[in-house]
């Protein structure tokens, strides 16, 4: 493309959009509204997966130290714990802070105000990387000498793992069907827009103009249509983000 | 230069609009095509400007083959003739130089050679005053003559006009048709078809009369009577 002519082209594009006003608001508000929807849809995804973080760091396992174990060899078991595949974070909670814990939790009930310590056990708090290995990460646990027992919550991790898989699922095919719906409404506005100028298309061609000296202009408009779109879409996105 | 050898053409709905043509327009002729509605003119310009490809015969125009013309030859071909419709066919969003300027554009002309041209050939027409209003601030006979410039910025070697008169009063029609004379005498090729006996009869060219898709007559300083069809 020579260069003067890209300068045509450039001007003409722009000069397109507001010759033709009314073409160029619809094809900008179809494109702000795609985004939109889009946008919104993936705000939605991605906070429900931070959320779906957040529950799956919570979901933890408890180790509780078997009773005739002296204090080094209590500690010891940290690094044997960390060595567990599939364990991301070991820490160790004496039996004293758990109490002072279950104390906070039962600050309204007098009973457990003399409590000792004692009645409770040292334990570790494990946390895995991935949740759908839990069961074999428990058994492994549970075969370090040491461990007295494990508490686990396996029906909230199969319910998380269904939830997180269907969720997955659904995100991929809502992404796809609004990716395909924006496509169709796109290219229906860029139709819609070459024929409202069919006649001036005819008449470029019997002139001689080349279909790429036709089509420039459309797809610089187009472009120009798509970032202004982008644009307004940003900004309105960004307001719905921060009021909601 | 334009070649018909026994062309024919046939529609998809089965319509034979021509049944074997024949015709030679050589270089710097001024030739009328005249024939009643449906007689298989506007057919005959279509295939002369690549629109349509013809069923069968063979078809020659200024050194294009267009039985094997490649579709990226089309626009180049398209360069060397210029277009004249009935209805003017001005894009209205843009000023009359614009409409003209774009013609230019579109053959890579640079900003120069188009600040030249454009009211060189608006003054051969009688516009140099109009270069800046649109379209419908022209009477029709101005739309017209601004669709002749269009036609004549590239210099093509042919004019084509299709029924240029056909929206205009006798007077404007006239007009048009001495300026087409004028472009003729300056060595460019003119084909005119329409419907207009008066001014066929007083101009004394070439008349090639067209009906049911058949040449019936072609003759030099012919006219165009009741008596022909």
């Amino acid at each position: 493309m020579k260069r003067f002519n890209f300068t045509y082209f450039l001007v003409e594009g722009c000069r397109s959009i507001v010759t033709h006003g009314l073409m160029s608001f619809a094809a900008i508000c179809m494109t702000v509204c795609c985004l939109l929807i889009m946008g919104s849809f993936a705000l939605v995804a991605v906070n429900a997966d931070a959320m779906l973080g957040d529950w799956e760091d919570e979901n933890i396992i408890l180790a509780y130290v078997d009773e005739t174990l002296g204090e080094e060899q209590t500690q010891a078991l940290k690094q044997t714990l960390e060595a567990v595949p599939n364990v991301t974070e070991v820490t160790f909670v004496s039996k004293e802070t758990a109490m002072a814990a279950f104390r906070e939790e039962k600050e309204s009930n007098e009973l457990f105000d003399d409590l000792p310590a004692s009645v409770l056990r040292d334990r570790y708090q494990i946390q895995v990387d991935d949740l759908a290995l839990m069961n074999d990460t428990v058994d492994q646990l549970g075969e370090v000498s040491g461990i007295a027992n494990l508490r686990t919550n396996p029906e909230v991790t199969e319910g998380f793992l269904v939830v997180r898989n269907i969720a997955g699922v659904v995100a991929m095919i809502l992404i796809i069907v609004l990716l395909l719906v924006s496509l169709f409404i796109i290219s229906n506005t860029i139709r819609l827009a070459t024929f409202h100028r069919r006649e001036e298309i005819a008449i470029m061609k019997m002139c001689g103009a080349t279909d790429w000296f036709v089509r420039w202009p459309f797809i610089i408009e187009g472009m120009l249509h798509g970032l202004i779109g982008a644009v307004v879409a940003f900004f309105l996105e960004w307001g719905i983000y921060v009021l909601v | 230069m334009i070649r018909l050898n026994d062309i024919q053409e046939v529609y998809d709905n089965g319509t034979k609009a021509l049944k074997g043509i024949n015709f030679r327009v050589d270089d710097g002729e001024f030739v009328f095509l005249v024939g009643p509605s449906g007689s298989g003119k506007s057919t005959i310009i279509k295939l002369i400007t690549a629109e349509i490809a013809p069923t069968a015969g063979r078809l020659m125009v200024n050194g294009y083959n267009l039985n094997t013309i490649r579709p990226r030859q089309v626009p180049l071909m398209r360069r060397t003739i210029g277009v004249i419709f009935q209805d003017f066919r001005l894009i209205e969003k843009k000023t009359i130089s614009e409409n003209l300027a774009f013609v230019m554009r579109a053959v890579g002309a640079s900003t120069q050679e188009i600040k030249r041209r454009v009211p060189y050939v608006l003054e051969l027409v009688g516009l140099d005053r109009k270069e800046r209003r649109h379209p419908d601030e022209l009477s029709g006979g101005e739309q017209q003559r601004v669709a002749i410039a269009r036609a004549l910025i590239n210099n093509p070697s042919m004019i084509i006009a299709d029924e240029p008169t056909g929206n205009l009063d006798p007077q404007r029609s006239l007009e048009i048709m001495m300026l087409l004379e004028k472009i003729n005498e300056l060595g460019t090729t003119v084909l005119v078809v329409t419907h207009e006996r008066e001014l066929v009869d007083r101009f004394s060219k070439r008349v090639i009369a067209i009906d049911n898709g058949r040449v019936i007559s072609d003759e030099m300083g012919g006219y165009y009577s009741d008596e022909t069809f």
